[in-house]
């Protein structure tokens, strides 16, 4: 008998069967992704999620024997007080078999099939295939992740490094300058004394100033080395910063009187889908918070979130906020600019030519993309005073997008299309 | 007796491996010294609750190649248990030489102990000497093809995507339960290492000869009826149909298949081959097993090696294990088969013992041979489940479980009893619950029967419908879909009744393209 212990042994072993039922499922998965959605509070958008799928294509189907019809036989425990020949009613509603256990056990069941999304699988699939357009300036800033990278040679370094032919290289730089004697001579010198001292008469004198020689070139041999210290070259390896691709999302939402709860919490929702998405897929994006009623104020994430303010409606001070916040710190050449703004569309009617001016001319030239959301209780296009006014800056410039949402379940569609990977560009 | 004197092995709930050890020994010292039990080398291997959730989605076996439906059932195994909708097996245990026991962490000293007498005694017992798995499974070499069969699987996955393998799984498990050769046959015999290189020399001749032209011939206009029956007939010869391996038949004989598909659909029939005894001998081997865990454990006590605190948890679970809910109560949820196998092997100790009348009139030749074990072990090497209850069920049995049979025709509008556990009754009874573990009729009887291989290649399966029970339709066009991808061409598939042989329905697919 032998004893084992396995607990060390590596845990999820079922991960790939797992991938691949999730890959198998992802249709489905992310309809209820979807639906989950509807139901989920403003506050819960990040987190694991129950996921119930009806589908088709994790059924695995085999040959069985139908539910009704024929002749079954079945030999059940514990009678009480049947005899043979009795007559027992058929129970109500199944076809007959439902009780004998057998035939209603197997089977069907799947049709509904519950499990838990881990929060990793959940939103990868909820924010699959979207990304911020336009996104392309690049510049040297907020480093993250340096990699080594050649950075030409040095004097000094571990032997590893050592740079064998720019070595060499250079030792034959310095042997040719310093006329070392190559062993080519020397041994000719050698063959030479050998030959002069083998002829019968010995020219002696020849012989001696040869050996001079010789002798000489020896020691100038061992005096300059082959290879000398100064030789040495290693390869040098620097770590240098990737540059990252920077990018700022302003958030501007409307908290005004006319916003109603139900206002509020769509595009709540909108935006919480946005700071998630944000903060999952781009380590290196700021988000800027902006909300404002009759003034506009630059607040915290959770101020923006959670708190409650109202007022009258101004639109422009938020699109002024935005404008000097970009000035302050945000240069259009050093970043990718981004805005999402909501509202329900209500403005006071004599700022609106100043707020078209302010996006034409001040944001829409320093941003990449200017998304405009429009909260409302009912469907349709209204036609409200901000809709009225954007629509015409909508047809003039292709980065500025507006959309209308009237129900939760329209956020992630509008999301969606607002970001998804081809459309935006 | 001296044996009184013994001290208990452990007190209390903790464990360790030495006492895990040491109660081994006591355990095997009880079983195989007085028992008799002929077991497989074991090797005990203690796993966490997550490695039994993991070991769950794969059958149950140490290692398995990787497919979605593992993990949809490991999704589904890990919701119900964190729900707490259903407690983990204490233990799995594998027909391997050597036989592998899965304990988990959890469980307390006592729990250990009975698992151990349970499975490293009763299921090894089992595994090693019935004659099912003697014939159909190699307990020495499932492992090692199970490694082989999850190396190809991903190998596979690497050469051609997870996409066409997966296609390919899927269609050979839609039929594993007509993927087992039910008559043994020499030819069948599951030995994976010889078939396994004769698999392979084959592989490659297909590759080799396999060529691209071949599907571009125009297919011959269809015959006229008349001529291709005699024509068909010599084709069917050659195919040796009928053939009720579906997998088998498709594996050698499906027209344009490539060789690496072929070897998927055979190391799923080998696996479905490797679990058709299991399916076959429920009750028995997990009777043996509960058999073997309750005298087991009476011995530890009688012998003073397990204390009465023990013997309290012990028989608090193991009561739990045998108990069987009657038709109407709300847990039921078919008969036990922990229940019934122990009580029959319970009551067949008892007939070689203390046989009463009635046990003299039925069972003649065991009844009061006072060797219970003898006869046990007898019954356990050449049984099956259905085999089983036909020979052994008896009166008292039913009497105890009050066993009662019925019939539900769904021409009449009631439901009749036939027989219940009486005089007139107990021959009824026990034909019509060893019928039940029948598993080749349980399983719907489908078998090829014409393959027109020169001309349309249509593919005919038949249902031999017994009891006027026809195939579940929308699962039937579901797995027929799954024969035509393997097939490659259209299926039929004749619902006909194996008595008159008229024809009851049909149903045919194409492939999809």
């Amino acid at each position: 008998m032998n004893i084992v212990d396995r607990r060390l042994n590596p845990k999820s072993k079922s991960l790939g069967n797992r991938q691949r039922f999730v890959r198998r499922a992802k249709a489905d998965i992310r309809e209820a992704v979807k639906d989950a959605l509807k139901k989920r509070k403003v506050t819960e958008v990040e987190g694991s999620e129950k996921i119930s799928i009806r589908s088709k294509s994790v059924r695995e189907p085999s040959f069985n024997h139908g539910r009704d019809g024929g002749v079954r036989d079945y030999v059940l425990p514990g009678n009480q007080d049947y005899k043979a020949g009795d007559q027992i009613p058929k129970p109500q509603g199944g076809g007959g078999g439902g009780r004998g256990g057998k035939a209603s056990a197997d089977g069907s069941g799947e049709d509904d099939f519950v499990f838990t999304l881990s929060k990793d699988e959940f939103l990868d699939l909820f924010f699959e295939d979207l990304k911020l357009p336009n996104l392309v300036k690049n510049r040297l800033k907020d480093l993250k992740n340096p990699l080594p990278q050649r950075a030409g040679f040095t004097s000094d370094g571990p032997p590893a490094k050592l740079a064998r032919i720019r070595t060499l290289r250079r030792s034959l730089a310095r042997r040719i300058a310093l006329k070392r004697p190559k062993t080519e001579e020397v041994t000719a010198l050698e063959e030479e004394i050998a030959r002069h001292e083998s002829e019968v008469p010995r020219n002696e004198a020849l012989i001696a100033e040869l050996k001079a020689r010789l002798e000489k070139l020896q020691r100038m041999r061992k005096t300059i080395a082959y290879v000398d210290p100064i030789d040495l070259q290693y390869n040098r390896t620097e770590r240098v910063p990737r540059p990252t691709t920077q990018a700022v999302m302003f958030c501007m939402m409307d908290a005004s009187a006319s916003m109603t709860e139900n206002l509020k919490d769509l595009a709540k929702r909108f935006f919480m889908l946005l700071h998630v998405f944000l903060s999952r897929h781009y380590k290196e994006v700021h988000v800027v918070f902006i909300r404002h009623t009759s003034t506009a104020a630059e607040v915290d994430e959770d101020t923006f979130f959670r708190g409650v303010e109202t007022g009258g409606t101004v639109i422009s001070t938020a699109l002024e906020e935005m404008d000097r916040i970009v000035k302050e710190r945000y240069s259009p050449a050093d970043w990718n600019i981004y805005a999402a703004q909501a509202s329900d569309g209500d403005n006071i009617p004599d700022d609106m030519g100043h707020c078209i001016d302010l996006v034409e001319n001040a944001l829409l030239p320093a941003s990449q993309y200017f998304a405009y959301i429009e909260v409302s209780e009912h469907s349709g296009p209204g036609e409200t005073i901000v809709w009225h006014g954007y629509s015409e800056i909508a047809r003039r410039h292709k980065h500025f997008a507006m959309r209308q949402v009237t129900n939760p379940g329209e956020i992630f569609p509008v999301f969606h299309d607002l970001f998804s990977s081809p459309a935006g560009a | 007796m001296v044996a009184l004197a013994n001290k208990p092995l452990f007190d209390g709930p903790e464990w360790n491996f030495d006492l895990i050890g040491r109660t081994y020994e006591a355990i095997e010292e009880i079983g195989v010294g007085e028992m008799g039990l002929n077991l497989y080398k074991n090797q005990i291997e203690v796993i966490t609750a997550e490695q039994m959730l993991d070991a769950y989605s794969s059958i149950g076996m140490p290692q398995m190649y990787r497919h979605w439906s593992f993990g949809k059932r490991f999704a589904r195994d890990e919701m119900m248990y964190r729900k707490g909708a259903r407690s983990l097996a204490f233990e799995i245990v594998i027909n391997s030489d050597p036989c592998i026991n899965y304990i988990m962490e959890e469980n307390s000293m006592t729990m250990q102990c009975l698992v151990m007498a349970h499975a490293a005694m009763g299921h090894n017992h089992f595994f090693k000497n019935n004659y099912l798995f003697k014939q159909w499974t190699q307990a020495d070499a499932i492992l090692e093809y199970l490694a082989f069969a999850k190396r190809f699987v991903a190998e596979c996955e690497e050469r051609f995507g997870l996409g066409p393998v997966e296609a390919v799984l899927d269609a050979a498990h839609a039929l594993m339960n007509q993927g087992v050769s039910r008559t043994a046959g020499a030819r069948r015999r599951f030995d994976p290492k010889r078939e396994r290189e004769r698999e392979q020399a084959r592989r490659d001749y297909e590759i080799e000869i396999y060529n691209e032209l071949w599907r571009t011939l125009p297919n011959a206009p269809p015959k006229e009826e008349e001529e291709r029956t005699e024509e068909s007939r010599a084709e069917q010869r050659a195919l040796l149909l009928p053939e009720e391996n579906l997998l088998y038949f498709l594996e050698k004989n499906a027209p344009k298949l490539e060789g690496w598909k072929r070897e998927l659909i055979r190391i799923v029939r080998v696996l479905a081959q490797y679990f058709y005894p299991q399916r076959q001998t429920k009750v028995m081997n997990e009777g043996c097993a509960t058999f073997c865990h309750y005298e087991i454990m009476q011995r530890l006590y009688e012998k003073g090696q397990v204390t009465e605190g023990s013997m309290l948890e012990f028989a608090h679970m193991h009561a739990a294990v045998v108990y069987q809910p009657g038709f109407n109560e709300r847990h039921y949820s078919g008969i036990n088969p922990y229940a019934l196998g122990y009580a029959m092997m319970r009551d067949i100790k008892r007939i070689c013992l203390e046989p009463s009348d009635e046990d003299m009139h039925w069972f003649p030749d065991i009844a009061g041979n006072q060797d219970p074990l003898g006869t046990l072990r007898e019954a356990w090497a050449n049984y099956r489940d259905e085999s089983f209850v036909l020979q052994f069920l008896s009166p008292k049995v039913m009497r105890d479980f009050r066993l009662f049979h019925i019939k539900n025709d769904a021409e009449s509008p009631t439901m009749r009893v036939e027989a219940i556990h009486d005089e007139q009754g107990y021959r009824n009874v026990r034909r019509m619950l060893a019928r039940q573990y029948d598993v080749s009729t349980q399983d719907p009887d489908i078998q090829v029967t014409d393959a027109d291989l020169a001309g349309s290649r249509r593919l005919v399966l038949t249902h031999f419908v017994r009891d006027g029970i026809l195939l579940d339709k929308e699962e039937c066009d579901r797995t027929l879909m799954h024969v035509a991808r393997l097939w490659g061409y259209r299926v039929r598939l004749v619902e006909q009744d194996a008595g008159t042989g008229r024809k009851i329905r049909e149903h045919e697919t194409l492939p999809l393209p």
